[in-house]
C-alpha cells in the first residue's frame, strides 16, 4: 500500500534551491493532511549533508545518492537515482520544483514508472484522501484540475507560488543511501556549465520582476529597467518584441512563448499588454503599468497604474528606492 | 541522416480561450490552428541539418482535423514526408498516451535524431518528448538553444536557471528546441507548391502495434476534472502627478498597500 509523501530536494552545488524549500515545505503540508510520513530524495556527490536540512524542513526518511557520477546533472543518472528512491519508499506523492531539472528529470522517471505526472503545479487538494492539483494551462489562460489515475501520484510544483516554511533544526532523519549500483556509463553528460553574467537574479525564482517594452526604444536604454530591478533587488524581463529586436536575450522574454512568472510585484514599462504577454505575467500579485498611452491594454490589468513616460518615471523610482534603502 | 521531428497543432497564441459545455476542455468553434511556436524552431532545426549533412526529414503530427494543413506547411518550410497520426481512440491531452504513441510510431521509422519543441504551448506540459526518449531508451537534451551534430554523436547547449548547460551524448537521441536556436524561414511560394505533391500519410494507433488499452483514456496518466478561467483582475488605482510625484506614490503604495518594499 503506497505511503508517504516523497519530495525529490534538488541541489545545485552543494545547496537546495528556493524552490526546494517550497517544495519540501508544501510536501509537509500534504503529508500532515494525509496523515502521512514526509521523506526526500537528494541527489548528487559530496551532498550528504543537506539530509539535516530536508530533516529541518519535516522529512523523517532522506533517501542520499551520494555517488561520483552523480556530481553534475545528468538525465539518465538522477532518473536512476530518484526512481530507485521511489521504489525503496513506495510513496503515494511524489513532489518536485518545476525547475529546470525538474522539467527534464521528472517526466522522464514518470514514463519509467508509467505514471502520470502534472507539471508546473499551482495549488494542491486532498480529497477523500487523494491528491487533485491545478495548473495553468495556455499560459495561464485556464487552470484545469487534474487527477491522478495511477500511484503514486506526480507533480512538479512551481516555483514561487507555495510558501516555504520555517525550518526546526529539532528534527531528525533516517538516512538511507542508494545508487550504488550508479556506475559511470550516463547515456548524456554535462560537460560544462556556462554561466550567466554573475548575481542576476532569474525570472521565475524573483520575487520582483521590472520588464520593459518597446517603449524603451533602444537596447542602450535597457539598464533604465535594470537598474530599478537592481535597486529592488528583483529581476529584469522584457516582452517578446524587445527579444525578437535582439535587445536582449531571450531568457529575459515573460509571455506565451517566454517565461510564465508569478512575483509579488511585476512592473511593466512600455508594455502594450498583448494577450501573449498578460498570459505570461497576469498571476502576479501586484502588477505596475507605466506607459505613456492611457488607453493601453495593460492598465486593465495593473493594481497601479502611472499615464507617463518612462524615461521619466522609472529613473525618479530607482532614485528613490535607492535613497530610500540608503536609509 | 534520417531526421524526424514531431509537430503539435495549437491554437494560435492570441485565442481568447473559452470553456466547452463539458467543463473540461476548451471551446474549439472559430479557433486557428498553428504549428506550435517552438516547434518551428524544431522543424527549422532538422532542415538545417538536412541541408548540412544530406539525408531526409519526416514531421509527425498526432491530432484531429486540423493536423494535414500544418503538415503541409512543414513540408513547405523543408520536411520531406509527413505522417499524420489520427488522434481518435487516443488521450491526446495525456502525455503519456502522447508519448507512448509517437515513440511507438519513430521507433519504426528508425531516425538518427528526433526534434521536438521544447513545450507544446496549451497544454504546457513540457514533458512528451522526455517521455518519447524514455519509451525509446534513448538520450534526451530539453530546451536547446544551440546545437552541433557530428559523427554519432551531438552537443548541445541548454538553458538552466541563470546559465547554460553544456551536454554531449551518442545519437539516435530526442532534442527538445528552444527559441534562440535558430531563426525560422518562411516558406517561399515555389516551396509551398511542391509541397502539396510531397507524401502525407495518415496513420492510427493500431498501425504501431498499440491498443486502445495501452493509449486510450484508460491507458492515461491523469484525468482534467474540471477547466475555468482564471478570475478576471480589476484595472486598480491610476497615479497622477509629476514624474518625481508618480515614483513617490507609487512607493509608499507599495510599501504600505503591497508591502513588497
Ligand atoms: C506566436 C506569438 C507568440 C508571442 N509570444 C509573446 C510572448 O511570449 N511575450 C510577449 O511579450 N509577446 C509575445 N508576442 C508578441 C505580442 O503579440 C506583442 O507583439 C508584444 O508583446 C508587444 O511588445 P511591447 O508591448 O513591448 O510592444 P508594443 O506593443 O509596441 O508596445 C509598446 C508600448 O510602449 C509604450 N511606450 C512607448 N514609448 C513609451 C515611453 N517613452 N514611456 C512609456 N511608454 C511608452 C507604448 O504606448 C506601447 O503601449 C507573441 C506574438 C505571437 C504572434
Amino acid at each position: 500500500m503506497a505511503n508517504g509523501v516523497l519530495v525529490f530536494a534538488e541541489q545545485r552545488d552543494g545547496a537546495f534551491k528556493k524552490a526546494t524549500y517550497e517544495a519540501l515545505s508544501e510536501g509537509h503540508r500534504l503529508a500532515e493532511k494525509l496523515g502521512q510520513p514526509l521523506s526526500a530524495v537528494i541527489i548528487g556527490s559530496g551532498i550528504r549533508h543537506l539530509a539535516n536540512e530536508a530533516a529541518h524542513y519535516g522529512a523523517t526518511t532522506v533517501y542520499v545518492a551520494d555517488v561520483a557520477p552523480l556530481a553534475k546533472y545528468s538525465t539518465d543518472g538522477y532518473v536512476k537515482a530518484l526512481t530507485e528512491a521511489i521504489q525503496a519508499a513506495q510513496p503515494s506523492v511524489v513532489l518536485a520544483a518545476a525547475t529546470a531539472m525538474g522539467k527534464d528529470l521528472a517526466p522522464r522517471a514518470a514514463a519509467r514508472l508509467d505514471i502520470g505526472l502534472a507539471s508546473d503545479v499551482v495549488e494542491t487538494h486532498i480529497e477523500n484522501g487523494a491528491l487533485t492539483v491545478t495548473r495553468p494551462v495556455y499560459a495561464g489562460k485556464a487552470f484545469a484540475t487534474v487527477a491522478f489515475q495511477r500511484s503514486p501520484a506526480f507533480a512538479t510544483l512551481r516555483p514561487n507560488v507555495f510558501p516555504a516554511a520555517s525550518p526546526d533544526a529539532s528534527r531528525t532523519a533516517e538516512v538511507k543511501p542508494i545508487g550504488a549500483t550508479i556506475v559511470d556509463a550516463l547515456q548524456a553528460r554535462v560537460t560544462d556549465i556556462l554561466a550567466a553574467a554573475k548575481g542576476k537574479i532569474e525570472l521565475t525564482e524573483a520575487s520582483i520582476i521590472v520588464s520593459g517594452g518597446r517603449g524603451i526604444k533602444g537596447p542602450e536604454n535597457y539598464y533604465l529597467i535594470q537598474n530599478l530591478a537592481d535597486a529592488l533587488g528583483g529581476a529584469a524581463g522584457a516582452s517578446r518584441a524587445v527579444v525578437d529586436a535582439g535587445w536582449v536575450d531571450h531568457s529575459r522574454q515573460v509571455g506565451q512563448t517566454g517565461k510564465t512568472v508569478s512575483p509579488t510585484l511585476y512592473i511593466a514599462c512600455g508594455i502594450s499588454g498583448a494577450i501573449q504577454h498578460l498570459a505570461g505575467m497576469s498571476s502576479s500579485k501586484f502588477i505596475v503599468a507605466i506607459n505613456k498611452d492611457p488607453e493601453a491594454p495593460i492598465f486593465k490589468i495593473a493594481d497601479y497604474g502611472i499615464v507617463g513616460d518612462l524615461f521619466e518615471v522609472v529613473p525618479k523610482l530607482t532614485e528613490q528606492v535607492s535613497a530610500m534603502r540608503q536609509n | 541522416m534520417k531526421i524526424a521531428v514531431c509537430i503539435k497543432a495549437v491554437p494560435e497564441t492570441d485565442t481568447r480561450i473559452r470553456i466547452a459545455a463539458d467543463g473540461r476542455s476548451i471551446d474549439r468553434t472559430d479557433v486557428k490552428f498553428i504549428i506550435s511556436p517552438y516547434d518551428e524552431f524544431a522543424l527549422e532545426e532538422a532542415v538545417r541539418l538536412k541541408e548540412a549533412k544530406g539525408g531526409q526529414v519526416i514531421a509527425l503530427s498526432l491530432g484531429g482535423d486540423e493536423v494535414p494543413n500544418l503538415l503541409r506547411e512543414a513540408l513547405a518550410r523543408g520536411a520531406d514526408e509527413a505522417v499524420h497520426i489520427a488522434a481518435a481512440g487516443i488521450a491526446i491531452d495525456d502525455p503519456l498516451c502522447v508519448g507512448k504513441t509517437l515513440a511507438a510510431a519513430l521507433k519504426g521509422l528508425t531516425p538518427d535524431i528526433v526534434f521536438f519543441g521544447k513545450h507544446g504551448v496549451g497544454g504546457d506540459n513540457q514533458q512528451v518528448h522526455a517521455i518519447v526518449a524514455e519509451k525509446l531508451g534513448w538520450p534526451q537534451v530539453t530546451v536547446v538553444t544551440k546545437l552541433e551534430v557530428g559523427d554519432g554523436r551531438l552537443r548541445a547547449e541548454r538553458e538552466i536557471e541563470g546559465g547554460v548547460e553544456v551536454v554531449e551524448t551518442g545519437l539516435p537521441a530526442v532534442v527538445g528546441a528552444q527559441k534562440g536556436l535558430n531563426e525560422p524561414r518562411y516558406p517561399k511560394l515555389q516551396s509551398i507548391m511542391q509541397a502539396k505533391k510531397k507524401p502525407l500519410a495518415t496513420k492510427t494507433f493500431a498501425d504501431f502495434g498499440l491498443t486502445a488499452a495501452e493509449v486510450g483514456p484508460e491507458g492515461a496518466g491523469l484525468a482534467v476534472t474540471a477547466l475555468r478561467l482564471p478570475p478576471p483582475r480589476q484595472a486598480g488605482r491610476r497615479i497622477a502627478g509629476d514624474p518625481g510625484q508618480q515614483a513617490a506614490e507609487l512607493l509608499s503604495a507599495l510599501q504600505n498597500e503591497v508591502k513588497v518594499i
